[in-house]
């Protein structure tokens, strides 16, 4: 049995900060008893003010333990205070359905807050009964809220329909925000997310705007059925991130036509061969 | 390097967060106050305060402004007692949230019985949770008002050198420092406090104690005061380091009592905060080039919009 994310969380801020060890302790034990929401805010509201807000400190194992207690979580970048709220949410035990007492605390949520909160999503309690609040978080116009759903934390992957999904992704296209940090990324690509990505790319270009080169990552394995060609092909006519993108998505095409196209772009098809550019790394710059 | 301890940010565009950030104001307070029209649910009231520690923090840092505020019920809306007592039940809540600097901006409007019974639970709770206290004072019968208003917070048992009297002029400031408040001014057209006036006072009281402020909010006013009130008392022969404790030193160190807002927070950010959505000055929105123009240049001058 792995251990639980409740567990790894308790050990790690208790580890991080331990002359407040006692404490945290104290705090986690007693709300997991009293089921007092009025605790809980305390609770939440004191944690930055006791334990500081740096970053929560953690080893590669740490990590390992982490994917293993819950496929796909990823705790990089967060805060030490951010992992303390998380985890009295988990040890949290009350009457109230959960998902009644999580959107009273988005409700009242200062920005940062809101950030620890999303963070937390798969690890909650009923994970899907808080399908609203979530969508009130993609929602958001603030960005790094937006992406306390989408980077790193694999809810989306877990509990979205095809429809919410491929609206995360073309949002993160269009805020700006990177696509590889999302969780479950190339085993929840369809044909319809690939169709409206192309759609957008199309609209970019007639606005005389650029697209994402990692756009190109949801639409290859659909390339045919989409029609993806001509679109790829002036990819390959772009600059260094958007060739090696278009080149990754042929491969992953992996059809007659876009072998062909492949031929066209000898170079590059053999950094991507040898392991030299990936999708995290479009530039021989950003590999070295 | 100004921080404007008084702006009501809700109601300015973006323009105006520009020009701010163009004319070096790092740091800003967002009183909570009303809007220009009362609020009649409690639930807005507290998707208001809920946007002044969330939506409203964000916008100012796209621009390289830490945003903080202030939590309060104003005196206005005291007067509906059904919103107030619902408010007052919320209040503790948002008073504990990241980046409140005090509670406020709380006190007198017409100096009603409701209006008293609010001022004096919210100065109860700035004492129970440790916050500094922001007072608005009332723009009619204003002297006994302010008098008042001190009256009261030292009646609540509060400690002078943690509140703010806010809104003095040439008749009040000399009752709020001798009584040991910090004393706020806001820069404000016509109705409230004129800058060369500003200037005059700084010649007779120098800094201590005195803050000034924009209070910039829906009416005419001006974002752009404490910089502005700055410059002109430079050029009025103003000490500089009087200067730097009206516009900066003096509301960090009243409002830092909070322990929520520190000079490192502008001085020496994380390149990009994601957890607490502050881009620093050298980067702006979406990856645009830096700004070299003034944002009315801009707005007049400029003919492509992309």
């Amino acid at each position: 049995m792995p251990v639980t994310p409740l567990k790894l969380l308790r050990d790690w801020t208790c580890r991080q900060a331990p002359d407040q060890a006692r404490w945290l302790v104290e705090q986690y034990t007693s709300l997991g008893q009293s089921g007092n929401e009025k605790d809980l805010h305390l609770f939440l509201g004191l944690v930055p003010r006791r334990l500081g807000k740096q970053d929560l400190t953690l080893t590669p194992q740490d990590l390992a333990m982490a994917n293993q207690s819950y496929p796909g979580w990823r705790p990089e970048g967060w805060s030490l205070d951010g992992a303390a709220r998380i985890t009295a949410l988990l040890a949290f035990e009350s009457n109230r359905p959960f998902s009644d007492t999580f959107r009273d605390l988005v409700r009242t949520a200062d920005a940062r807050e809101l950030i620890t909160l999303y963070r937390g999503l798969a690890l909650y309690p009923r994970p899907e009964s808080l399908t609203d609040a979530v969508g009130e978080g993609l929602r958001s116009n603030m960005r790094a809220v937006f992406e306390s759903i989408v980077h790193g934390n694999p809810y989306p992957r877990d509990h979205f329909d095809e429809h919410r999904w491929n609206h995360m992704v073309l949002k993160a296209l269009f805020v700006g925000s990177r696509l590889s940090p999302i969780v479950g990324l190339d085993t929840r690509v369809n044909a319809e997310l690939a169709t409206i990505l192309l759609d957008y790319a199309r609209e970019r270009w007639a606005a005389g705007r650029e697209v994402s080169p990692e756009l190109w990552r949801c639409v290859g394995p659909f390339a045919e059925r989409v029609s993806a060609y001509a679109a790829l092909q002036r990819a390959l006519a772009g600059v260094p991130e958007q060739r090696s993108a278009a080149v990754l998505a042929l491969m992953a095409a992996d059809t007659p036509r876009a072998r062909d196209l492949l031929k066209t772009v000898p170079d590059i098809t053999a950094l991507v061969a040898d392991g030299r550019l990936d999708w995290n790394h479009l530039t021989l710059k950003e590999a070295a | 390097m100004f921080i404007d301890p008084h702006a009501h940010m809700v109601s300015r565009t973006t323009d105006d967060y520009e020009a701010m950030a163009a004319a070096g104001i790092v740091a800003l307070i967002e009183p909570a106050f009303w809007v220009g029209q009362p609020r009649t649910f409690v639930g807005t009231y507290v998707d208001y305060l809920s946007s002044l520690v969330g939506w409203e923090r964000f916008r100012a840092g796209q621009f390289g402004i830490r945003h903080y505020c202030t939590i309060g019920l104003n005196s206005k809306e005291a007067n509906n007692e059904a919103l107030a007592e619902g408010v007052m039940e919320w209040l503790p809540r948002f008073a504990l949230k990241e980046g409140v600097v005090a509670i406020g901006e709380i006190g007198y409007d017409e100096q009603t019985p409701l209006e008293d019974k609010y001022f004096r639970a919210q100065l109860a709770l700035a004492r129970q949770l440790e916050l500094p206290v922001m007072v608005h004072t009332p723009h009619r019968d204003k002297k006994r008002g302010t008098s008042r208003s001190m009256d009261v917070c030292e009646e609540m048992g509060l400690d002078p050198s943690w509140v703010v009297i806010d809104h003095n002029n040439e008749e009040t400031v000399r009752e709020t420092l001798d009584r040991g408040y910090w004393a706020g001014f806001s820069i404000y057209p016509s109705t409230k406090m004129g800058n060369a006036r500003m200037v005059e006072l700084l010649k007779q009281y120098g800094g201590d104690r005195i803050i000034v402020d924009s209070a910039c909010d829906w009416g005419i006013s001006d974002c752009l005061g404490v910089p502005k009130t700055a410059r002109l008392a430079l050029e009025s022969g103003i000490a500089e380091t009087v200067v730097r404790q009206v516009t900066y030193d003096n509301a960090l160190a009243v409002y830092g009592k909070s322990g929520q807002m520190q000079a490192a927070d502008w001085l020496d950010p994380a390149p990009i905060d994601q957890r607490t959505l502050f881009e620093g000055n050298s980067i702006l929105r979406g990856g645009r080039d830096p700004l070299v123009e003034a944002p009315e240049d801009r707005r007049r001058d400029r003919l492509l919009i992309e």
